[in-house]
């Protein structure tokens, strides 16, 4: 079978994403480089554990976050996650329309949330001079939440590009593991948001 | 190479068939979705009830570890098969990612 041959849903293999040596590849190398990303977040998760505490004069973790802003935030992230489920779903039933309006939903509800972030650093900037400069806390705690942040911003870029790349092409064997691997990125910057909403924002009220 | 999963020559027929399975997929999908749901909520009103620390933070980290779970075997299809070598990917980040922890918050301290 030729990536790029024209398919019909008869046709269309039912794991598209692993169809071609090329596809399978790319599955298993995007699993590789998500067991480096956890690393990588590890990293940050215990350099802020480590360091929450050392506020040097500033506002503390337990009376900076507000809980709903927070929850807001994951929620947003969360039913993300579960539309670009519903993306994967029309793309195995080769219904590549339907799968770019749910990949389109996806991307608004991903740049709410960024938006939410955004929002959420400028308050404590400018309502309680909690810097990255300000402490170790402070450092920790935008290196981590930031480092997050800028992988929902790549997430958005490519599933975007992908998006207007292929708006014309349709759903061939060559695009298919595409699609499918930014789609299991999606859910891994879901997976590290639920141990940050854990971890940072709601370890931070328990006093 | 292509991968049908039913025995059937008539392509009209096995399109009924998968057409079948991912829609019973999806609906796990889902339960999964739902579920998620209600523990990040029981997560918040653990937080916002005021329990002991004792008794919230090993309970709140507990419900992420059943997140993540579902997220990993059914968002991204891990409870699938051919999911072998993505596994160990996976968990030998996750084994570098707790001695890590581990080490951060009880052999390092300032």
């Amino acid at each position: 079978m030729h990536v790029e041959e024209k398919l019909t849903a008869e046709t269309f293999p039912a794991s598209p994403e692993r169809a071609t040596l090329e596809g399978k590849n790319k599955f298993l190398g995007f699993w590789l480089f998500l067991g480096g990303e956890t690393v990588l977040f590890a990293s940050l998760f215990a350099t802020y554990l480590a360091l929450r505490d050392q506020v040097n004069g500033g506002t503390p973790a337990s009376e900076l976050f507000e809980l709903p802003i927070v929850f807001v935030a994951t929620m947003l992230l969360l039913t993300s996650s579960l539309t670009s489920v519903y993306a994967m779903y029309h793309m195995k039933n080769f219904d590549f329309k339907k799968m770019q309006i749910w990949l389109g939903v996806t991307v608004l509800l991903g740049l709410a949330f960024l938006l939410l972030e955004i929002y959420e650093f400028y308050h404590y900037v400018h309502h309680y001079d909690h810097k990255i400069t300000s402490s170790a806390f402070g450092s920790a705690f935008y290196t981590l939440v930031g480092t997050h942040g800028a992988h929902v911003t790549f997430g958005l870029f490519w599933i975007v590009t992908l998006m207007i790349r292929n708006s014309k092409r349709g759903l061939d064997l060559y695009n298919a593991p595409k699609f499918y691997i930014a789609s299991l990125y999606w859910h891994f910057i879901d997976v590290v948001w639920i141990f940050i909403f854990t971890v940072v924002y709601l370890m931070g009220m328990v006093v | 190479m292509v991968t049908n999963h039913s025995n059937s020559t008539n392509p009209k027929v096995d399109i009924a068939y998968r057409r079948k399975k991912n829609a019973e997929d999806m609906k796990h999908q889902v339960i999964t979705f739902i579920m998620t749901l209600f523990l990040t909520l029981v997560a918040f009103f653990a937080v916002a009830y005021d329990y002991s620390a004792w008794f919230t933070i090993p309970f709140i980290i507990l419900l992420a570890v059943i997140q993540l779970i579902f997220q990993l075997y059914y968002f991204m299809h891990m409870s699938h098969k051919g999911h072998e070598i993505p596994a160990l990917f996976l968990y030998s980040g996750v084994v570098v990612a707790a001695v890590t922890i581990l080490a951060f918050t009880t052999i390092i301290w300032w």
